[in-house]
């Protein structure tokens, strides 16, 4: 149905609750053949049948890329956001027939580092699994930094801890506990890589301090968790297709888009990969912008935006789809 | 039914001839009586059976040949094959890519079998049957790069994708028109096609990396590119320029039919999944004039093409010299007539 990636039909093979937030869902293929080889960072797109809506999310593999007869991903239980968590804590059971996405890597290792620093904030540990995995599999040099808040929603920090004991550091908010930013980022070895998941503040600050102490800009790497945010509902008119549509409170412009019959392009589903840039032919009214891609040019010149993530209110709005 | 693999030579005494069902099977680069710049990129899946695209990597009648010219190339060359330190995981992309695509289009010719990491790799009409341990370099008399590549036809460029570019970090590159592997290794999209004239004020470049980045696993691209080359020369690299450059002055009206060859490129556009690099295969065809006139609609095609190429165009692609004795033998073939739509002979 989508233009943005090839399609895999599997079979929900086991459900696993980590912690009192987290469920692990493992998958493997329908035809029971050996699932596409992928790279540590990668995620794929889950595609929901929820009722007459179709959610598309998007999570990390978090399993090793070296072992392939099954994906993994843990989802964080989201009680307030769009539905998309709650379905599949709720619906998704063993045996249950998904599709889902080939693998795409928006959060991919430099593998010139010579040595990979991981900072990770909650469930922003998904992506560090199979990195992880992959380096210690090529000997790779790592150390991994994992923020929760208590140590019950450390999840997975009991695994890592017993894979990979030192190389893993962990912070508990409960406890006060706290990265040394400054210390860590300053002491680092030449040729390190740093690479950032968790939430939005977290991000920038760490890419904030990594640009103070002069770490340059290539060897920052970070990957929001960005879902879409609810908001009004709004009109908008596709020009190239000529259909007027609305968006709901709980959807994206671009589930709206799709679920008109229109096929646009995307990947992330996040605002940060550009697949879905669209050009707005009018409109008036305002921009919520949500996206990472576009520059705040782009956001204030009122001609482009991301479906995936952006809203808008006003009176009217045409875009060219 | 098995490829008849023909003996022939790209160098001395230039052996090379396409068999008649070759011919029509060349994958000829004009649809239309003119030719400009465009990202004519597309989906790279598998084309009309008989044609170059009925496999996604083609084999055809010059494979042996041709893969004993690339060792003679690397024999005197060794710096045609490069892979910077942090290539080796994407050049076991490339190997296990090869392999199944070869295996799966030419079973007769290739067989791969796998228990785990344990790996056997027959080749027939290369006499190579080595079992080796997946991901374990130690197990291969070469890189995985360089053993996969000296068994496949084309030129092949790996490139590592960070920091929203593409930047060529490994290579196998023998069959090249004109530009060096050791002399691009390291650059980034831009800087390796910084020589292109025209295409830069057009936006294509940038255009075509926010494409190329985002190709994905599993939906492999492609495009044709061409250029002309004075015999049937597969190795015409910057490194040996003194030995096919004057070829160019060595065109006369009498010989335009056998010296002068239409050289296309098929390159093909793939995400690897264990780097998340992008490979690059650059797949070599040439067909001498005698050979692509014998269709007639390609011979008054091309006359329209090259008569009415671009100035720069025809200076970057090294023509200048022959044309006016190409075009003048080509235009005795055109009767003016129409050309169909397409790019297939009649």
């Amino acid at each position: 149905m989508s233009t943005g990636t090839t399609k895999l039909d599997v079979v929900v093979s086991d459900v696993v609750p980590v912690n009192e937030l987290v469920t692990r869902f493992h998958f493997r293929r329908r035809d029971g053949q050996m699932l596409p080889t992928f790279s540590g960072g990668a995620h794929v797109v889950v595609e929901m049948r929820d009722g007459d809506r179709t959610r598309l999310n998007p999570y990390s593999l978090m399993g090793s890329p070296l072992d392939t007869r099954e994906y993994t991903i843990s989802v964080r239980r989201d009680d307030v956001g769009r539905g998309g968590s709650l379905f599949m804590h709720r619906s998704v059971k063993p045996g249950l027939e998904m599709v889902i996405s080939y693998p795409v890597n928006l959060f991919s290792l430099d593998l010139r580092a010579k040595k990979h620093l991981m900072l990770a904030g909650g469930i922003g540990i998904t992506p560090f699994m199979a990195q992880t995995a992959q380096l210690a599999g090529e000997g790779g040099n790592f150390e991994l930094h994992y923020t929760c808040r208590t140590a019950s929603l450390g999840t997975y920090a009991d695994v890592l801890r017993e894979r990979y004991d030192r190389r893993i550091r962990l912070y508990h908010d409960d406890r006060d506990e706290r990265i040394d930013l400054d210390r860590l980022l300053s002491t680092q070895p030449l040729g390190t890589h740093l690479y950032v998941c968790g939430p939005a503040g977290m991000i920038n600050w760490a890419r904030d301090r990594a640009a103070s102490l002069g770490w340059p800009s290539e060897a920052v790497h970070f990957e929001h968790f960005a879902a879409p945010q609810p908001g009004l509902p709004f009109d908008v008119t596709l020009a190239v297709s000529g259909k007027t549509i609305r968006v709901g409170e709980q959807q994206s412009l671009l589930e709206a888009i799709e679920a008109a019959g229109v096929d646009p392009p995307y990947l992330c589903r996040g605002g940060v990969c550009g697949q879905c840039e669209t050009n707005v032919i009018s409109y008036d009214g305002k921009f919520i912008h949500n996206d990472h891609w576009l520059s705040e040019e782009d956001h204030r010149s009122g001609c482009k935006i991301m479906p995936c993530v952006s809203r808008f209110e006003g009176r009217s709005l045409v875009l060219e789809r | 039914m098995g490829i008849t693999f023909r003996k022939e030579t790209f160098r001395d005494d230039f052996t090379f001839r396409n068999s008649p069902e070759h011919i029509r099977r060349f994958p000829f680069p004009f649809h239309e009586d003119a030719y400009m710049y465009a990202v004519n990129i597309e989906p790279h899946v598998v084309g009309p059976k008989g044609s170059v695209l009925e496999n996604l990597i083609d084999v055809d009648e010059h494979y042996v040949a041709e893969m004993q010219d690339r060792a003679l190339v690397l024999a005197e060359d060794p710096l045609r094959c490069q892979s910077l330190p942090h290539m080796t995981l994407a050049g076991w992309d490339l190997l296990e890519l090869l392999m199944e695509q070869q295996a799966l289009g030419y079973p007769e010719h290739f067989t791969l079998t796998r228990d785990g990491d344990r790996w056997r790799w027959i080749n027939r009409p290369l006499g190579i049957d080595d079992t080796f341990t997946f991901g374990d370099t130690s197990t291969l008399p070469y890189g995985p790069m360089e053993y996969i590549t000296r068994q496949s036809q084309g030129d092949f460029c790996i490139l590592d994708q960070r920091d929203g570019n593409l930047w060529m970090d490994a290579g196998m590159v023998t069959t090249q028109a004109d530009w060096s592997l050791d002399f691009d290794i390291g650059m980034n999209f831009f800087e390796w096609h910084a020589p292109v004239p025209l295409a830069h004020e057009k936006g294509i470049f940038t255009r075509a990396l926010k494409f190329l980045t985002n190709i994905q696993q599993g939906k492999p691209a492609r495009r044709l590119n061409w250029t002309m080359t004075i015999n049937p020369r597969l190795d015409t690299s910057p490194e040996n320029y003194h030995k096919w450059g004057p070829d160019r002055t060595t065109v006369t009206p009498e010989n335009v039919g056998d010296k002068v060859h239409l050289r296309v490129e098929l390159q093909s556009f793939w995400r690897l999944p264990r780097s998340n690099g992008i490979v690059f295969p650059i797949r070599c065809y040439l067909i001498k004039m005698d050979e692509l006139v014998t269709q007639p609609k390609w011979a008054r095609r091309l006359h329209r093409v090259i008569r009415d190429l671009p100035e720069e165009l025809a200076t970057y692609k090294g023509l200048t010299r022959y044309r006016p004795t190409l075009v003048e033998w080509l235009s005795r073939l055109d009767d003016g007539s129409v050309t169909s739509p397409g790019f297939g002979p009649d």
